[in-house]
């Protein structure tokens, strides 16, 4: 790709007042590798503060530290870092806060958090500990005003709604709550259309029939809902091989990918991921 | 957060109640060699600041609205005027002239006017619709030497996300370009002021150069 072409199909917002920079073209770079990267984001299900599923990261000082974790996928060059938190009693939701606290002090990239959020004061609490984006998705359901409270307060930019979808018929998806136990009936292409009209700013899509298979992301809901919005959508579910995650973004037309375990238990590292990538002609930060 | 009354020699991040600051003030500790970073919303404690960092997250509107009511827009133009300042994200949107995001009036620091990625134009190389917002990592090109630059590659990739971008009047004042379906200016600098629209704090060792470089600068 050879940005000045590009530059000169191209309007400007205002003829004149954005010009291509001064100077002679020094960024050669910038042919090369253009534009907005895809995203690859390691994903920790966390319980009482700890990594559920376990690693298998050979010299981790504590294999279910999730700080410990998050660091390592910054060095391999993680995009963001999501933490999702599975804990159960309502006891031990605060140690989540900890976990974001001591990870957004050791590790300056993006942090999601989601699992259990269901007020703008919880919302407000990840935030405040350090967390950059918050994920919702079955209090979404139950209340979609939350998500237009709380993007009207801290930002659309810091609004995840994360969507567990499940096929009803060829092309149909309909949205699960509750860790994917009910059944809302909501279409999940209208679904993500009204979240973004509620103030998301991106979406956690998740396909229910694949998460666990390793059998790869179901492509047809992917692009649906990607095609069918204009904030970011994350693919999630379903990864077995990095092949997957170039499926994603190529045919599932998503801006970042999310994957689990092909990174914990140390098949690949997020490294391999976007090399692998990179390789298949896909933008990603190296 | 620790808050002084005598933070002189110390670096001030300006907290204007809009968002957490936590990320912003934590990065700056990691780079601060040792020297003490507050967050305040105190104009006396921004006066007495070595420099000072401006960020900003949410919406211009609410963001000018939170400096007036606290009291805040005297001690951020002194700060631009004299001490070494870094503004990020909203904080670099403030200090044009005026916003298409509510149509609200800036603090007028640098001329131009801050605009809305048009949804029209939207389209990469392939025809294909970008999304806003400009959400993710994307390369910030160094249309011009400066200090803030040292040791990062040109072309390095930031952590974005916005919906709006400045468009400065002179263009003498734009030292770094993004490319988003438009080349857009993604940091501007002028005299002790540098301002950049990403996220450093969230942009890991490109970032953290970028604050270690912004701590030790001398303008």
């Amino acid at each position: 790709m050879v940005h000045s072409t590009l530059l000169r199909h191209r309007q400007r917002p205002t003829a004149g007042q954005i010009r291509d920079p001064p100077g002679p073209r020094a960024d050669t770079a910038r042919s090369l590798t253009l534009g907005l990267a895809k995203r690859v984001i390691p994903c920790l299900d966390v319980t009482a503060g700890r990594v559920v599923k376990g690693t298998n990261f050979v010299d981790l000082r504590d294999a279910g530290d999730p700080v410990e974790i998050a660091r390592r996928y910054d060095e391999q060059g993680a995009d963001e870092v999501t933490f999702l938190d599975i804990t159960a009693s309502s006891d031990e939701r605060d140690i989540i806060l900890h976990i974001v606290e001591a990870c957004a002090a050791q590790v300056f990239i993006p942090l999601t958090v989601g699992g259990g959020v269901r007020s703008v004061a919880d919302v407000r609490r990840l935030l405040n500990a350090g967390a950059d984006k918050v994920s919702m998705n079955t209090a979404a359901v139950e209340n979609p005003d939350l998500v237009a409270e709380a993007s009207s307060r801290v930002g659309n930019q810091c609004i995840v709604v994360a969507i567990d979808a499940k096929q009803a018929a060829p092309g149909v998806w309909q949205v699960f709550t509750h860790g994917g136990r009910r059944n809302t009936g909501i279409d999940a292409v209208a679904w993500a259309r009204r979240v973004q009209a509620l103030g998301a700013g991106e979406i956690l899509l998740t396909s229910m029939d694949r998460d666990g298979t390793r059998n790869g992301f179901d492509l047809s809901l992917t692009r649906a809902v990607s095609d069918a919005v204009d904030i970011p959508v994350i693919a999630s579910g379903g990864v077995g091989n990095l092949q997957h995650l170039a499926d994603g973004v190529s045919e599932g037309h998503a801006d970042a990918v999310l994957a689990a375990s092909i990174f914990h238990f140390g098949e690949y590292t997020v490294r391999q991921a976007k090399e692998y990538l990179r390789e298949r002609g896909i933008e990603v930060r190296l | 957060m620790p808050e002084t009354s005598t933070p002189r020699g110390k670096i001030v991040v300006i907290d204007y109640g809009m968002g957490n600051l936590r990320s912003v003030w934590q990065a700056l500790v990691r780079v601060a060699d040792g020297r003490e970073v507050v967050v305040s919303a105190d104009p006396a404690v921004v006066n007495a600041a070595e420099r000072v960092v401006f960020p900003g997250q949410g919406a211009m509107p609410d963001c000018m609205r939170e400096i007036e009511a606290r009291g805040l827009r005297t001690a951020v133009l002194d700060a631009g005027r004299n001490k070494p300042f870094l503004g990020i994200c909203i904080g670099q949107q403030m200090l044009l002239e005026h916003s298409e995001e509510g149509d609200v009036p800036g603090l007028g620091v640098i001329g131009g006017t801050v605009r809305r990625f048009p949804a029209a134009r939207m389209l990469d190389a392939t025809g294909k619709r970008l999304k806003v917002p400009h959400m993710g990592w994307n390369q910030v090109q160094q249309t011009r030497a400066h200090p803030l630059w040292k040791n990062i590659t040109n072309g390095a990739r930031f952590y974005f996300v916005h919906s709006y971008f400045v468009d400065p009047t002179d263009q003498e004042y734009v030292v770094g370009t993004t490319d988003y379906g438009l080349l857009f200016t993604s940091a501007v600098a002028r005299d002790n002021i540098f301002a950049i629209q990403c996220h450093p704090e969230k942009s890991a060792t490109a970032g953290l150069v970028m604050l270690a470089n912004f701590v030790a600068w001398k303008p």
